[in-house]
């Protein structure tokens, strides 16, 4: 890990600390504790955003309140930009990287313009092993079906692992409200499960929070040493307080993250054995299955499973990589295929290609305004980059704020594993959030006197090369005052002696 | 309609009119490495793998009988090795939670990602793999494939109703980054080259 311990955990005893008690010029150390001290008070966890029924989520305030905490901000920042360097390193070592990616987006798409077709095939093959396969159109049926499966066995209790799908759903709070126990088995997702908070992140999703407020969590929930952060300790108890549910469990639950069709086969990707654990400990597995999870043929895998991991978190592949095709003997295996919205994605011209996405979370992971803010500042299932153009979808004037949450640098685009062009669909959701009126008055000012800059290249240019002076020139005061949220906490890069535009005129000659 | 007709209306009714052509996939195996032995081993140890070294005695078994000399449980389901916990007898899967050790077969490997490929058929109760502490794979040096795009051409995929790529132990890094083995699966995962016994072929 790059984050220096020292950072979060910083010595209440320094070498040089004024306040020690010293005896003969040598400092006193009887009393003092030889391992790492907690901090006297830890920085409480920033809470995600407020959610008032349908009125637009304001991330810029929860994201301001989780700037306001410093060290959440400065471990979360960092966690996920070593996650970056790691995909980086994994890249560089492949030299068909970049053909992977245009053959991983060609795949989706192919597929996506034949999913009526690829569905029939990969339900059919997967009856034909044995497997239940019922069809969900949202997540009200999704949560009755598997309801019903349940109540048929008299399931009263199931264990399950992470599934963006089913944080869609509403699952666990549905499966409440009937009587059943449900118990996430991925530890992120049951730290955050035992926190009542929604996931922060795809793949890691308690990466939010520190080790301090985890163990306030577990001390509250599973009866750790409320003093004991120590992550290792931590992850032990978690451990041994989820093994006997797992056990004890009526049937467990899986998502999928890639569904072949000629085969009628599942895949998911784990780095924890979590999933294998409840797809076969209890006598009975269900998995919920987004439509848009289908590939074609086995073939196509191998492209999907060389990029996922090493996108999401810099590793060559998951720990665990499994493969359901049928039940056990004696066994029963249900697959509901869940719509929720997908199909009518599927008609938006210009949004459609997001159904391409594998939820690797690169784009989170590089996004300089996910990092600084957190997930939970989006308030919606999915958030950074990839959040901002799938959660308008679900609802329009909820989500209308979070297209705007964007620097439109273009680096999720850049790392996204299916090459799906994520900052061109937010400026275009910006663009459609502002026809519909569903943007703020400040936000649509200042879209329109950008839009008739960038619309006049020569106003544009000189407006370039203005700010650039300016930028050289004027005092620290004017960049970082309070009304430049991106001038807060960093610096502004060095501007350019002269513009691309004018050193490309001067020196390559040409026409503009 | 049922919501099955529903779904598929809806998906025919919204499909995009572009033609996207399925493209092939290469095998991208050009440059293979020198010695796929060498290139899974050092994969494996990147994932958090052990591999156990046949030892100069030229006794292939030796690595294993001192892993497991200390343990309590030992279930085993190859011929090579014995245990003390019979998997045929095993009538349930909260049966395994005791065993310290399981001992398995790989059906065969991968050297780009140091996977192991462990089937229903390998493991005879899919559990076995997860619910014991440690984890010790047998390993033919000759079934290893040099990439998953090969590894995806194996007839166990299109025959088995369960088969997992096992590279290293279970691990989380859930918390802060700090990366943990044993987070709820096996807490270590050893890899021993051992060609098949003439009698026990490939499933």
């Amino acid at each position: 890990m790059n984050t220096p311990p020292a950072m979060l955990h910083p010595e209440l005893l320094a070498p040089f600390d004024l306040h020690a008690i010293t005896r003969d010029g040598h400092r006193l150390d009887h009393a003092e504790g030889a391992s790492k001290p907690l901090q006297s008070c830890p920085e409480p966890q920033p809470l995600g955003a407020k959610i008032h029924g349908s009125r637009p989520i304001d991330q810029t305030e929860a994201a301001a309140r989780f700037i306001a905490a410093p060290e959440h901000e400065k471990m979360h920042d960092e966690r996920l930009w070593d996650l970056r360097q790691k995909r980086d390193r994994e890249m560089h070592g492949i030299a068909e990287w970049e053909e992977l990616r245009a053959l991983a987006s060609a795949i989706k798409e192919h597929t996506l313009t034949h999913l009526d077709e690829y569905l029939e095939q990969f339900e059919a093959n997967a009856r034909s092993h044995g497997v239940h396969v019922h069809w969900a159109r949202d997540a009200a049926e999704h949560n009755q079906i598997v309801h019903c499966i349940l109540s048929d066995h008299g399931a009263k209790s199931l264990i399950k692992s992470k599934s963006m799908l089913t944080e869609e759903c509403g699952f666990r709070h549905y499966m409440t409200s009937v009587g059943i126990e449900v118990v996430e088995t991925d530890l992120g997702e049951r730290i955050q499960q035992l926190d009542n908070e929604d996931p922060s992140h795809v793949v890691v999703p308690a990466v939010h929070k520190l080790r301090t407020d985890v163990a306030e969590v577990f001390a509250k929930t599973i009866g750790t040493d409320p003093a004991n952060s120590d992550v290792h300790y931590l992850a032990e108890a978690q451990r041994e307080a989820t093994r006997p549910i797992i056990l004890a469990a009526d049937a467990g639950m899986t998502g999928c993250n890639f569904a072949v069709a000629e085969t009628g086969t599942f895949v998911v990707c784990t780095n924890e054995g979590n999933a294998d654990l409840s797809a076969n400990v209890p006598k009975l597995h269900i998995a919920s299955i987004g439509i848009e999870k289908i590939i074609p043929r086995l073939e196509h895998l191998a492209v999907f499973i060389r990029l996922l991991s090493r996108s999401a978190l810099g590793s060559p592949v998951t720990q665990y990589t499994s493969h359901f095709r049928g039940p056990r003997a004696g066994d029963e295996m249900h697959i509901v295929l869940v719509d929720n919205g997908r199909s009518e994605r599927l008609g938006l011209e210009e949004f459609w290609t997001s159904l391409k996405c594998i939820r690797c979370g690169a784009c989170m992971n590089t996004c300089p305004v996910y990092r600084r803010s957190g997930g939970l500042s989006y308030g919606a299932t999915y958030s950074g980059p990839i959040g901002l153009i799938i959660d308008p979808t679900f609802n329009q004037r909820k989500y209308s704020n979070l297209p705007f949450a964007s620097t439109l640098n273009g680096s999720c685009s850049n790392v996204c594993p299916v090459e799906i062009n994520i900052h061109e669909q937010i400026y275009a959701w910006r663009r459609v959030l502002v026809e519909r009126h569903e943007t703020p008055l400040a936000k649509k000012a200042a879209m329109k006197a950008a839009g008739e800059l960038l619309s006049r290249p020569a106003a544009y240019r000189a407006a370039i090369a203005a700010t650039d002076v300016a930028l050289a020139h004027l005092p620290r005061f004017v960049i970082y005052n309070g009304l430049n949220a991106w001038g807060r906490h960093r610096e502004v890069p060095h501007p350019p002696k002269e513009t691309f535009h004018s050193w490309y005129q001067a020196n390559r000659g040409g026409k503009p | 309609m049922s919501s099955r007709e529903d779904i598929l209306a809806s998906i025919r009714a919204n499909l995009p009119r572009v033609d996207r052509p399925l493209p092939a996939v290469p095998l991208f195996d050009d440059s293979p490495p020198a010695s796929l032995l060498a290139a899974f081993k050092d994969s494996l140890h990147s994932m958090g793998g052990l591999f156990l070294d046949p030892p100069a005695s030229g006794d292939m078994l030796a690595p294993v009988r001192e892993k497991i000399a200390g343990a309590k449980v030992v279930c085993s389901t190859v011929p090579e090795i014995a245990g003390n916990r019979d998997i045929a007898g095993v009538g349930a899967t909260q049966d395994l939670a005791d065993v310290d050790f399981a001992i398995v077969r790989a059906a065969f490997a991968v050297a780009e990602t140091g996977s192991v490929l462990l089937s229903d058929a390998d493991l005879h109760v899919n559990a076995v793999a997860y619910l014991a502490q440690h984890l010790i794979v047998l390993l033919d040096p000759a079934d290893i494939v040099v990439n998953l795009h090969h590894a995806y051409r194996r007839p166990e995929f299109r025959g088995r109703h369960y088969a997992s790529f096992h590279a290293g132990p279970s691990a989380t890094a859930d918390i802060e980054g700090v990366l943990i083995h044993g987070a709820q699966g096996v807490r270590s995962l050893s890899v021993l080259p051992l060609a098949r016994a003439a009698d026990s072929p490939a499933h």
